[in-house]
């Protein structure tokens, strides 16, 4: 847009003159954009650093540690893969509500109670079927125990209008509550004297990759948030939830069926989000131990948005948080930097990239872009 | 004779994306003057306003106030120095009270004295001859009150340069002109009103001093005393040469003589509606019977807020219907969805083009396909056909003239004139039997009132039924073959629209006016 604006002042001028400028302008703007990305990545580890210097690391071996386990390394290359795929299954169910303009926030005990069930029956089911078998039950398991989690705050946000950020974080707290009971009274191990569900044996959980110890996990991940970054983008199903989230009184104009909708947006959400409960436990951790909760979707919601529900911007996102993860798990035992500082890295990127948004937005409001 | 304006624009420039909204513009406006903008929709009337209010800033050029530079950064900031606007769009929070409205940007630790904001409120209502209830939760009343609210709040605050944008677009022809009285006695005692309307009678009733602004441009003005020398006809003549180009033909209503055939040629009857009742907590519609034939024009007089959008909404499908029936094309409908009812031929041209009409962050291409997502062809078996959909889209915009930077554009960023194509060509395409209008030249320019109206006679001229709701009584006079009224959800007469039709439809109006 810069390009016409100058074009228009500069209308007296030859056009060769103008496409050479329009050009440079068009080179600057993408200069600007690539700034604006990657700028206060930069300036976030500038801060976190500021910040272990006063803790008294070093933040260069800090970070050097953490790309190096993360990143570099075979082991913590593999693990920051493995650990993607319940993360991307995450951002998919949140890219679905947040599109159709529904706050899904009870992302986290539909993931656990997913988790909690599939860890609780794969054992089991692993005895009188074939492996193939069971991991695609236990992957329907996990998903059809989310949507169900979210059936309440559903009904009453489609046909009652009450407002779904509320119900669903009580949503949380209760089914956090219940994936406890269930692991300490109803699905506990015997064998074992900590309170855990049954463990399924490495062998029987989802295929590695080639001969990696990178779970498949990674791949439902991916195919996920493609699939729906698709879905959003190209079907008349995606457009209509976009509808709905763009403007729902359009969307009752239009003839929509947005109570229905509505409910569909529930159940793929919340369904993808026990599917990623399911792929934690059969790519990752096997069983589930009592008062175990990652909290991945309360820490996915920023990235999502940051990459502005766009899938591919999600994936390296997504990744990104994943390697700080892993790496900073090992720096955490190496140096002494409680594994929370991933957290304090991500907190201080997410101001400044909400810095950097209010200041572009400035800036084109400015140029009338 | 005052000698310096109030405030002055000098070689003001704002460019938006594909458009120069506004292109080196200088005006003057002086206290003690009315000073009307004209211009058609898009020609750049509210992007002026919007600079003079602090809403956005001029790429070139300076505004003076008191023959000072001065930026005008905020709202807030246009506020202090003394000007206030009331917008064509309600700026007032839906779920708060008139009171508690009035009472935004006040200090925050003060507790607003309630009562005391009132009756300053009901006073200032009073003394511009309009009805408020300053405890009225703002949703809860009608546009038109919610605007007359906000007019009412614009004076409280003490502006000594008034900006009305289309203020007297919603009200009744009654309050229009007692707004128009108003406007004088704040001039008289020395303040600036800016009054930009497409009414060219109150531009001349009202207006000191009139600027015209086309495609951007100021390309004319009328001062004082040319306005006072040449006489009401000579001046409209020559508005409508400066903002047309040419003085002919461009009138945008014709008299009343030329009304349509009465009943000539009508068919059957295509829209049948039966003792229909629709709930509603501030207008519940009922005892609503109406028949329209093919190629008849039913025109709903009435004043704004009296169960037509009710009664519109129910028809279109969009809100259940308590009782009674609706038949189209003989085959009862009323229990249908709003796509079922489409895809039997009814239309609904929504008034509220923004706010429900369109998806303003969508492009034009979907919102022209809005209420046929998923439908063949342009979408196949749930994948859309994007090829296609550019092709309806660039068919569209060249058959109705909708001007957009391209079919890309976002429709929120359209301005009013061309949304309301946008919406006449997707509710006017394909298999229609029956179309509904609400307000369909509400805030319009002459042109676009002008094209607007041939497409509703172009549709009942094809054979389609057409109901057409309006607060203007000149446009259901000029289009319909009869005229009902409604007042307070009930149809409480229908004339033929014969000579005699407005003196009947006015004693009606006033017959139940409060």
């Amino acid at each position: 847009m810069t390009a016409s604006v100058s074009s228009t002042a500069k209308s007296g001028e030859i056009p060769t003159t103008k496409r050479a400028e329009d050009r440079g302008e068009a080179t600057k703007e993408r200069l600007l954009t690539l700034l604006l990305s990657v700028g206060p990545l930069i300036a976030a580890l500038l801060i976190a650093s500021l910040i272990l210097v006063l803790m008294g690391v070093d933040p260069l071996a800090y970070y050097g540690y953490i790309v190096k386990r993360g990143l570099l390394s075979p082991t913590g290359l593999q693990a920051t893969l493995t650990g993607m795929g319940p993360m991307l299954l995450i951002a998919a169910s949140l890219i679905v509500a947040f599109r159709a303009g529904i706050w899904n926030l009870g992302g986290d005990a539909q993931f656990l109670l997913g988790a909690v069930f599939v860890a609780a029956s794969a054992p089991l089911l692993v005895q009188i079927m074939p492996v193939w078998a069971m991991l695609i039950i236990s992957l329907a398991i996990g998903a059809t125990i989310g949507a169900i989690w979210s059936i309440v705050p559903a009904l009453l946000r489609a046909y009652q209008g009450v407002n779904e950020i509320i119900t669903t974080m009580m949503m949380t707290f209760l089914g956090i509550s219940f994936a406890n009971v269930l692991v300490k009274l109803l699905f506990l191990d015997p064998a074992t004297t900590v309170p855990q569900t049954r463990t399924l044996a490495v062998e029987d959980r989802l295929p590695r990759l080639f001969d990696t110890t990178v779970s498949s996990g990674v791949l439902i991940g991916l195919a996920a948030i493609l699939i729906v970054h698709f879905i959003m983008a190209r079907t008349s199903f995606g457009l209509k939830l976009r509808i709905v989230g763009a403007n729902a009184r359009a969307a009752i104009h239009a003839g929509l069926p947005v109570s229905a909708l509505t409910v569909a947006v529930f159940a793929m959400s919340a369904g993808l989000s026990g599917l990623s409960g399911a792929t934690a436990i059969l790519g990752q951790y096997g069983n589930v131990r009592a008062d175990w909760n990652p909290a991945y979707s309360l820490t996915i919601v920023p990235l999502v948005f940051l990459a502005r529900f766009n899938g591919f911007a999600t994936i390296a996102y997504v990744f990104f948080f994943s390697m700080l993860s892993i790496g900073s798990e090992s720096a955490a035992r190496r140096m002494g930097v409680p594994n929370y500082f991933t957290l304090v890295t991500m907190a201080v990127l997410l101001i400044l990239l909400g810095i950097t948004e209010m200041l572009d937005k400035r800036r084109r409001d400015r140029k009338g872009i | 004779m005052p000698s310096q304006p109030i405030v002055s624009l000098k070689g003001v420039t704002k460019r938006f994306p594909g458009i120069v909204a506004n292109d080196t513009v200088s005006i003057d406006f002086f206290p003690g003057e009315v000073h009307v903008l004209l211009g058609e929709n898009g020609a750049g009337k509210s992007t002026l306003v919007s600079m003079l209010s602090g809403l956005q800033q001029p790429d070139d050029g300076e505004i003076h106030i008191d023959g000072a530079r001065k930026a005008i950064q905020s709202p807030h900031h246009a506020l202090s120095v003394g000007i206030g606007t009331v917008f064509q769009h309600s700026m007032l929070v839906p779920s708060l009270t008139l009171v508690d409205n009035v009472n935004l940007g006040g200090r925050w630790w003060q507790n607003p004295d309630r009562p005391a904001i009132a009756a300053r409120m009901s006073e200032t209502a009073r003394s511009i001859g309009v009805d408020v209830t300053p405890m009225a939760v703002t949703s809860s009343l009608s546009l038109g009150e919610q605007q007359q609210a906000e007019i009412v709040r614009a004076l409280m605050r003490g502006s000594r340069f008034l900006i009305l944008d289309e203020a007297t677009a919603m009200l009744t022809p009654k309050d229009a002109e007692k707004l128009g009285l108003l406007m004088r006695r704040l001039v008289s005692q020395g303040l600036a009103v800016i009054f930009i309307t497409h009414k060219l009678n109150e531009a001349v009733a009202y207006g000191d001093r009139i600027s015209v602004l086309r495609l951007g441009k100021k390309v004319g003005a009328i001062a004082p005393d040319q306005l006072k020398s040449l006489g009401p006809e000579r001046v409209t003549q020559e508005i409508v040469r400066l903002m047309f180009g040419h003085s002919e033909d461009a009138a945008p209503s014709a008299p009343a003589e030329a009304m349509p055939q009465q009943n000539a040629d009508l068919g059957g009857a295509v829209l049948e509606i039966l003792a229909l009742e629709v709930d509603d907590s501030a207008v519940p519609v009922s005892g609503v019977e109406l028949k329209i034939r093919a190629g008849e024009i039913v025109g709903v007089a009435g004043i704004d807020g009296n169960g037509q959008k009710q009664l519109a909404e129910a028809l279109a499908g969009q809100r259940p219907v308590r009782n009674g029936r609706i038949y189209l094309d003989g085959l009862p409908i009323e229990d249908m969805s709003v796509g079922d009812r489409r895809k039997r031929g009814l239309r609904y041209v929504t008034d509220d083009r923004l706010g429900e009409g369109t998806v303003g962050a969508f492009p034009v291409s979907i919102n022209l396909l809005l209420k046929q997502i998923g439908d063949a062809p342009f979408w196949r078996s749930g994948l859309e056909s994007p090829a296609l959909i550019a092709a309806n889209a660039r068919r569209q915009v060249v058959e109705f003239d909708i001007r957009t930077p391209s079919i890309e554009t976002p429709a929120g960023k359209l301005s009013g004139g061309n949304i309301q194509k946008l919406l006449l060509a997707r509710e006017l395409t394909g298999s229609a039997r029956a179309v509904i209008f609400a307000k369909p030249t509400y805030g319009l320019d002459l042109q676009n009132i002008a094209a607007s109206r041939r497409r509703i006679r172009e549709a009942a001229d094809s054979g389609k039924a057409v109901l057409v709701f309006s607060t203007e009584l000149d446009e259901l006079i000029e289009l319909s073959n009869r005229i009902a009224v409604m007042s307070q959800g009930r149809i409480v007469g229908i004339v033929d629209n014969d000579q005699s039709a407005r003196q009947r439809i006015g004693e009606m109006m006033s017959g139940v006016a409060k």
